[in-house]
């Protein structure tokens, strides 16, 4: 198979070093956001200023690399100009594509910077090729990125009827994947990723630790907004601190009602996801550390390009799926949705 | 970065502890707010994350050497608390391995937290500020901001061409 032919590996960038790491370690594009709410990682302390952002252009581009610019939030009441500020923005710093999530900010895009490549953000949640068709009629959306909900053969079927590209979700946290559309966060705390750009703020998360043995890590308990999420025992595995990923008591027994943490892994998948004509695959985890972002590009490059080199042979490493799990979530990963036997 | 060396995951003994536990803590902190202060003046910390540090606490425990820094960020510098009062704002507490992991950006802090290798207690939100500004450092800048060696003052003929 020949390398073009490949999709792009799409890695996140949470800041300058994290960037530099998806681009010296073979991403084909990083994506990446301002440091405030319009985008759906607004965390604390991360994402890029001004000069880092113009820095990051550079280095990218420098190296061949893409820059796609998130700004997938729902621009709040009274507050349109920010939105659009923040996509005038990326125009000017010449990203090579926009992901937007919110209908009148892609008529704005469309109407205003007509030359602009557009993508449509997952947190857009379109799951039927007659959506993502309409965002390409409408707004000459140019690729879309689907939410982890379809089976592959789904994924498939929107491919097969769309002009659009498909981006889809190879590795990372999952949550319930109701991308777009979940509330548990509002529920729990008021505040959303559609609405200030991050599920279970951190000022709601507080950890709280029994004492311990010496050498172990003791008990703790997670509580969003004073709501317990979960009780990890002594050495037990911790997740994100989401209502999603949390134990209930559920008539009298204590389990994960809505799911256990897990990563997503296509490494599996791969040569299935490349001959169904997925355009691009893209690693979740712009709150990550640059030290992950050099670990999970490095093995998805190793996997596609040891695709490209030999379709037929190709096997999945051990090694490589060492490396991914030492920096997943949760005890197991899965293929998610991906090989769901039902629909 | 760290192409042929990494840091295994490792405990030191329990004596190192015991004996530990039992010196002086204040170098710790005098040694760890010298580093910060340094990062401070480079402008390798950005001024939001800095704002959010002002007039918080620290405390950051190395359980296998029974050390631990105490400090606080104030007016523009950090500072060694030698008599800190009451729980501080933050707590980063984990061995040695884990901080040197974290440090030489072989390991993703949360991967260590999921693990249960780190442990993070106080506002979570300075929590994460403090590790989105570490994360941000651009090591990279960081070697070109220290000053240069002195080159040798020897010309080998046969490296100029």
């Amino acid at each position: 198979m020949d390398r073009s032919s490949l999709p792009d590996l799409v890695c996140p960038a949470g800041s300058l070093p994290a960037l530099k790491a998806a681009v010296d370690n073979g991403a084909d594009a990083v994506y990446l956001g301002y440091k405030n709410d319009t985008n759906a990682r607004n965390f604390a302390g991360l994402n890029f200023d001004p000069k880092a952002m113009a820095d990051g252009v550079r280095y990218a581009h420098g190296k061949g690399c893409e820059v796609l610019m998130a700004i997938n939030t729902f621009p709040q009441p009274g507050r349109t100009a920010d939105w659009r500020a923040a996509v005038d923005g990326a125009v000017e710093l010449g990203v090579d594509a926009i992901i937007l999530a919110d209908v009148g900010l892609l008529d704005y895009a469309r109407n205003r910077h007509p030359q602009q490549r557009l993508h449509l953000s997952v947190q857009g949640s379109a799951t039927s090729y007659e959506a993502i068709n309409f965002a390409h009629r409408e707004f000459g959306v140019q690729r879309a990125v689907l939410p982890r909900v379809l089976t592959l053969a789904q994924v498939e079927h929107v491919i097969r009827n769309t002009p659009v590209e498909i981006e889809v979700f190879g590795f990372g946290s999952l949550c319930v994947m109701n991308e777009g559309r979940c509330w548990l966060s509002s529920y729990a705390t008021g505040e959303s990723p559609n609405t200030v750009g991050a599920c279970s703020p951190a000022k709601y998360v507080k950890w709280d630790k029994t004492p311990a043995a010496p050498g172990r890590p003791g008990q703790m308990e997670t509580r969003l907004n004073g709501i317990l999420i979960d009780r990890f025992a002594d050495d037990e595995p911790a997740g994100y601190p989401t209502l999603c990923k949390g134990r209930f008591e559920v008539q009298g027994e204590t389990y994960y009602a809505l799911e256990e943490p897990t990563s997503l892994n296509v490494l599996e998948i791969l040569p299935e996801i490349i001959k169904i004509g997925v355009k691009a695959i893209k690693v979740e985890g712009r709150q990550r550390s640059p030290a992950y972002v050099t670990q999970v590009t490095r093995t998805l490059r190793a996997a596609l390009d040891a695709l490209a080199n030999d379709s037929e042979r190709f096997h999945v490493k051990p090694t490589w799926q060492a490396e991914l799990a030492k920096v997943s979530e949760g005890n197991q990963a899965t293929l998610g949705a991906y090989n769901r036997p039902w629909r | 970065m760290n192409q042929g060396f990494s840091i295994p995951k490792f405990q030191l003994p329990g004596f190192v502890a015991r004996i530990g536990e039992k010196l002086p803590q204040w170098p710790h902190a005098v040694a760890l707010t010298t580093a910060l202060n340094a990062a401070v003046k480079l402008k390798l910390l950005p001024e939001d994350s800095l704002a959010a540090m002002e007039g918080k606490t620290f405390v950051v425990q190395v359980y296998d050497t029974g050390g631990q820094a105490a400090f606080t960020y104030r007016g523009g510098f950090f500072r060694p608390l030698f008599n800190p009062a009451g729980s501080p704002d933050l707590a980063f507490r984990a061995n040695l391995s884990a901080f040197l992991q974290v440090a030489t950006r072989q390991e993703d802090p949360d991967t260590l937290f999921f693990n249960r290798e780190l442990s993070i207690e106080g506002d979570t939100e300075l929590g994460l500020v403090v590790k989105n500004m570490l994360d941000a450092i651009d090591l990279t800048q960081l070697k070109l901001s220290l000053p240069q060696l002195p080159r040798l003052p020897i010309n080998l003929p046969f490296s100029q061409r």
